[in-house]
C-alpha cells in the first residue's frame, strides 16, 4: 500500500496542471470566454490578455509539473539513494531572480502604450454624451440641438444608450449618489463614476448591434439590477433616433405645461 | 518596559532558577481564581494562542456557512434557501437583495478580520515564536492577554451588527464611501456600518498589540546561540509580518475613525459637496471618496500579505521537515520575504485602477505590482528546489503544504492578470479577482493553515491527530476547492461580476447559471469535508495518541520542549548550535541534527562543504 501512496498523491496534482488546461481549453465551445468585442481597442487588450495567458500557462505548467515530478520522484518510499544534502545555489538563485524580473519588467512596459490609449489619450472634442449613475438606474443627457451640454435643450433619458459607430465617442461619467462603474463587457470598457468627478471614458464602436450596460462596482441592495442597454448604429440612424427622442421629450414637456 | 527588561535575562539564567520560575505558578489562590488565571484570563502564550485558535476556528465556521449562503443565492437566484430560509423570515424564506448584499460584506469580514489575520499572528504567531526563539514567553504578557481580550468587543460588534435595525454592514468589506457613509444608502449603513467600523478598529487594537509584542519577543528574547539568521523562516515571516502591522495598521484606524466622523459627527472627509443619496437632503461633504480607497488600500495591501507571509513561512519549515532536506536557498528566502513587505507598501494601487484616480499613477502601480510578483516567483522556485532530492513523507501536514505550493503558483499567476492595466479594464470586479484572492486566501493561507494544525497539534495538545482521517480531510478539501474556485477564472473571462445578487438578466451572463450551481455544490462539499477536521480535531485532542516530544524527526526548538510544554515551555535552558534546517547531513547516524544538539565534528564539516 505505501508503496502506491506516493504515486497516488503525484498523480492528485498532476491532476492540476491537466484539469487546469482542459478548463481553459474547453470553456470556449460553451461560451464561457470573452463577450464578444464591437470596440477599436479591444482587440489590443485581448490581445495582452491572451500574450499574458500564455506567458502565465507556460509557467503554471513547468512549475505544477515540476512538483508532481519531484513529488514522485523523491518519494521516501520508493526512493533508495540519499538525500541531496545541499542549502542552495547561488548560481541558480541568480538566474530564477533575473530571468522573472526582465519578464515582469517587459510585460509592465508593454501594457503602457494600450492603457494610455484607453485611459490617457483623450480625443479633444466636446463629450459625446454624460451618463450619471444614480441608484440604480443610468441617467443619459445628450446635448441636444445646441451640441452644448448644460444648456436647457438637453435631451434627458434613462438606460437607453444609443452611440454611432465608427467614430470617436466622449462620455463625461458623473455619479449622483454613490460609486457605481460603467461596464460595457462588450466594448473593454470600465470606469468607476465617482461622486464629484467627472471622468472623461472614450472609445470607437466598429460594429452595429444591442448590448449590455453592467454596474461593475457594489452601489447598494439594487446593485444587481442597474442594468442599461447601449445601441451602436449608424450616424443616420441616430441622428434619426436622437430627433424622436427629442421630439418626444418636447411633447411631454409641453403637455407638462398645458396641466 | 520592566518585563522587557527582567525577561531577557531570565532567558539566560541557569537551568534551576528557570526551573524555579516554571514551578512558581502553583499558588493558594482558590480554585475559581486559579483556573481564571489559567484558562480566561492567561498570560501563558500557549493557552493565549489556543484561544486565538479556538475563536477564529469558529469563526471560520461562520465564515463559511455565510458563503455557503452567498454560494446559493448566485446559484438558484430568488428561490427559497433550504432549511435556515425561514429564520431569514423574508418572502417566506428566498433572500432579499440587500441581505445578500450583507452576507458577501460579512463573509468577507468575518474570514479577513477575524478568522486568516487573527489565526496566523494571534493563533501561530503566538504559540510558535516564544517555543521556536528558545524564550519562556512573550515580552509583554499582559499586553498578549489583552491582544486576544481587544478581540472580544470586536466579536460583539460584529457578531452584533446582525441584529440590528437593517442588518449588519452591506457595502462591502472595503466599504467605500458613499454607500457606507450616508445613512441612507442602504439599509446595512445605518447601525450596522457603526457596529462594523467599530469591531474594526478593536481588530486593529489587538494585532497593534500583538505586533509590538512579537517584535520585541524576536528582538530580544531569542535563546543564547539563536542568531537572527538560524531562525526558522516561521518566525522570521512572523518577525516581518508584525512590522507591516506596526506600520500600516495606525492609517487604517486613521481611516476608520475618519470614516466614523462622517458618519456620526457631520464631518465630510469622503463625502463630497452636495451628494444626494436616495432622495435625502444634500450633503455639506467637501471631501473625497477616493482619499477613503487610498486610505483603505494602504493598510489592506500590507494586509494581504499579512494573511499569507506566516503561511509562507510555515509552509517552508513544515516542507523541510517531510522532505528530509534543508531549505533551498535560506537566505533567499528571508530577503524575498522581506522584499514583499517592502514593495508591499507602494502597490495599493493596483486596487484602484478603475477607480478614476490619475490614469498616469496606475503605470506607476503597474510596475511595481509586478516587480513584487518576483519575490513570491522566487520563493516558488525554492520550495521546489527544497523537495528536489529529498525523502518526501506523506504526512497529513505535507500533503496541506505541497497543496499550498501548487495553489499559490496559481494565485500567483492569475494576479499577473489584474496587475496589467489594460487587462485588468476587463476583469476588475468579475469573478477572475474573486478567483485570484481565494486562491492566495483559502487555496493558500487556508491550506497552509491546516498544514501548520496538523504538524503542530501534537506540541499543542501533546496528541497526534488521525492520520487516514487526515488524508481523507486534505483530498476532499482539495477536489471541492478547485472545482469552487477554479472554474471562477473562466467565468471572470466572460465578465461575470461579483457582488450581483442576480446576474442572469443580463444578456452576456444568461448562460452562466449552470456553472454557478456546479460551484455551489463543490463549496457545500467543502463545507462538509470540514466535518471531518471537525470530529478528528477534537477526538484526538483527548484520544488521539501520544506524540512525545519530537513526533516528526523535526530540528527546530519547540520540540526540545514537553509536549504539551508546561507554563515556561522549557524543562532545560536551550542552547542554539546551528540553523533549523539540518536535515540528513552527511556522515551522521540520525537524519536530522536538532538545534540544540551540542557541536558535531562531522556535521560542521559536512555543512561547510555544502556551502
Amino acid at each position: 500500500m505505501k508503496r502506491f501512496a506516493g504515486l497516488f498523491w503525484s498523480l492528485l496534482f498532476l491532476a492540476v496542471p491537466i484539469l487546469g488546461v482542459i478548463t481553459f481549453a474547453v470553456a470556449p465551445a460553451y461560451d464561457i470566454w470573452l463577450p464578444k468585442d464591437v470596440s477599436e481597442h479591444g482587440a489590443a487588450v485581448d490581445g495582452l490578455f491572451y500574450f499574458i495567458l500564455w506567458l502565465t500557462g507556460a509557467v503554471f505548467i513547468v512549475t505544477e509539473v515540476a512538483l508532481f515530478w519531484f513529488i514522485w520522484k523523491y518519494d521516501a518510499n520508493n526512493k533508495k539513494a540519499e538525500v541531496q544534502y545541499r542549502h542552495g545555489n547561488h548560481a541558480l538563485e541568480v538566474v530564477w531572480t533575473i530571468i522573472p524580473a526582465a519578464v515582469l519588467l517587459f510585460l509592465a512596459i508593454y501594457q503602457m502604450n494600450t492603457w494610455a490609449d484607453v485611459k490617457m489619450r483623450r480625443p479633444n472634442m466636446a463629450p459625446t454624451v454624460e451618463v450619471i449613475g444614480r441608484q440604480f438606474e443610468w441617467r443619459l443627457r445628450y446635448p441636444g440641438r445646441d451640441g452644448v451640454l448644460g444648456t436647457p435643450d438637453d435631451l434627458h433619458l434613462v438606460n437607453d444608450l444609443h452611440l454611432p459607430i465608427d467614430e470617436d465617442i466622449l462620455i463625461q461619467l458623473k455619479s449622483m449618489d454613490v460609486l457605481h462603474s460603467f461596464f460595457l463587457p462588450n466594448v473593454r470598457i470600465k470606469q468607476d463614476a465617482v461622486p464629484g468627478m467627472k471622468i472623461p471614458v472614450w472609445f470607437k464602436a466598429r460594429e452595429e448591434g444591442v448590448f449590455d450596460i453592467v454596474c461593475a462596482e457594489l452601489c447598494g441592495w439594487g446593485h444587481y439590477k442597474m442594468k442599461g442597454r447601449v445601441t451602436f448604429e449608424s450616424r443616420e440612424r441616430f441622428e434619426e433616433w436622437l430627433e424622436i427622442k427629442y421630439q418626444e421629450q418636447e411633447a411631454t414637456q409641453e403637455s407638462g405645461t398645458k396641466t | 518596559m520592566s518585563t522587557a527588561d527582567t525577561k531577557p535575562t531570565s532567558v539566560q539564567d541557569s537551568p534551576q532558577k528557570h526551573e524555579a520560575i516554571v514551578h512558581a505558578q502553583p499558588s493558594t489562590a482558590s480554585k475559581v481564581s486559579t483556573f481564571l488565571s489559567t484558562y480566561v484570563f492567561s498570560k501563558d502564550h500557549k493557552v493565549i494562542g489556543l484561544q486565538f485558535l479556538f475563536s477564529t476556528l469558529l469563526w471560520f465556521l461562520i465564515g463559511g456557512l455565510l458563503a455557503l449562503a452567498v454560494r446559493w443565492q448566485v446559484a438558484w437566484p430568488w428561490s427559497d434557501v433550504p432549511v435556515v430560509g425561514k429564520l431569514f423570515a423574508q418572502q417566506g424564506g428566498q433572500m432579499a437583495p440587500e441581505f445578500y448584499t450583507m452576507l458577501f460584506t460579512m463573509h468577507a469580514t468575518v474570514m479577513i478580520f477575524l478568522v486568516i489575520i487573527p489565526i496566523l499572528a494571534g493563533a501561530f504567531g503566538n504559540f510558535l515564536i516564544p517555543l521556536m526563539i528558545g524564550a519562556d514567553d512573550m515580552a509583554f504578557p499582559t499586553l498578549n492577554m489583552l491582544s486576544y481580550w481587544f478581540m472580544w468587543p470586536a466579536f460583539i460588534a460584529f457578531g452584533a451588527s446582525f441584529f440590528v435595525e437593517g442588518g449588519a454592514a452591506s457595502s462591502g468589506w472595503t466599504s467605500y464611501p458613499t454607500l457606507s457613509t450616508n445613512v441612507n444608502s442602504s439599509p446595512g449603513a445605518g447601525w450596522g456600518q457603526t457596529l462594523w467600523l467599530i469591531g474594526l478598529t478593536f481588530v486593529g487594537v489587538s494585532s497593534m498589540l500583538g505586533s509590538v509584542n512579537y517584535m520585541t519577543t524576536i528582538i530580544l528574547m531569542r535563546a543564547p546561540g539563536m542568531t537572527m539568521f538560524r531562525l526558522p523562516m516561521t518566525i522570521w515571516s512572523m518577525f516581518i509580518t508584525a512590522i507591516l502591522q506596526a506600520f500600516a495598521l495606525p492609517v487604517l484606524t486613521a481611516a476608520g475613525f475618519m470614516q466614523l466622523a462622517d458618519r456620526s459627527l457631520g464631518t465630510g472627509f469622503f463625502t463630497p459637496e452636495g451628494n444626494i443619496v436616495n432622495n435625502a437632503v444634500a450633503t455639506a461633504g467637501g471631501g473625497q471618496p477616493l482619499l477613503w480607497q487610498h486610505l483603505f488600500w494602504f493598510y489592506s495591501h500590507p494586509a494581504v500579505y499579512i494573511m499569507i507571509l506566516p503561511a509562507m513561512g510555515m509552509v517552508s519549515d513544515i516542507l523541510t521537515c517531510f522532505a528530509r532536506k534543508p531549505l533551498f536557498g535560506y537566505r533567499p528566502m528571508v530577503y524575498s520575504v522581506a522584499g514583499i513587505a517592502g514593495l508591499g507598501f507602494i502597490v495599493w494601487g493596483h486596487h484602484m485602477f478603475m477607480s478614476g484616480m490619475n490614469p498616469a499613477l496606475g503605470v506607476t502601480f503597474m510596475v511595481s505590482t509586478m516587480m513584487i510578483a518576483l519575490p513570491s516567483a522566487v520563493k516558488t522556485f525554492n520550495w521546489l528546489g527544497t523537495i528536489w532530492g529529498g525523502k518526501i513523507q506523506f504526512t497529513t501536514s505535507m500533503l496541506f503544504a505541497l497543496s499550498f505550493v501548487s495553489m499559490f503558483i496559481i494565485g500567483g499567476l492569475s494576479g499577473i492578470f489584474m496587475a496589467a492595466t489594460p487587462v485588468d479594464i476587463f476583469i476588475h470586479d468579475t469573478y477572475f479577482i474573486v478567483a485570484h484572492f481565494h486562491y492566495v486566501l483559502f487555496a493558500g493561507t487556508a491550506m497552509g493553515v491546516w498544514a501548520a494544525i496538523y504538524f503542530w497539534f501534537p506540541k499543542m495538545f501533546g496528541r497526534t491527530m488521525n492520520e487516514f482521517w487526515g488524508k481523507v480531510h486534505f483530498f476532499l478539501t482539495f477536489i471541492f476547492l478547485n472545482g469552487t474556485f477554479f472554474t471562477m477564472h473562466i467565468l471572470g473571462a466572460v465578465g461575470f461580476p461579483r457582488r450581483l445578487a442576480d446576474a442572469y438578466h443580463y444578456e452576456t451572463f444568461h448562460h452562466l447559471q449552470p456553472l454557478n450551481a456546479f460551484m455551489t455544490y463543490c463549496a457545500m462539499g467543502m463545507v462538509a469535508t470540514q466535518i471531518i477536521f471537525a470530529v478528528n480535531f477534537f477526538w484526538s485532542m483527548f484520544y488521539g495518541p501520544i506524540a512525545g516530544r519530537n513526533p516528526w524527526n523535526s530540528n527546530t526548538l519547540e520540540w526540545t520542549a514537553p509536549s504539551p510544554p508546561g507554563h515556561g515551555n522549557f524543562d532545560f535552558q536551550p542552547i542554539v548550535h546551528r540553523g533549523p534546517y539540518e536535515y540528513s547531513v552527511p556522515g551522521i547516524e540520525s537524519d536530522h541534527l536538532m538545534q540544540t544538539d551540542p557541536p558535531n565534528s562531522a556535521a560542521t564539516a559536512a555543512a561547510a562543504a555544502a556551502h
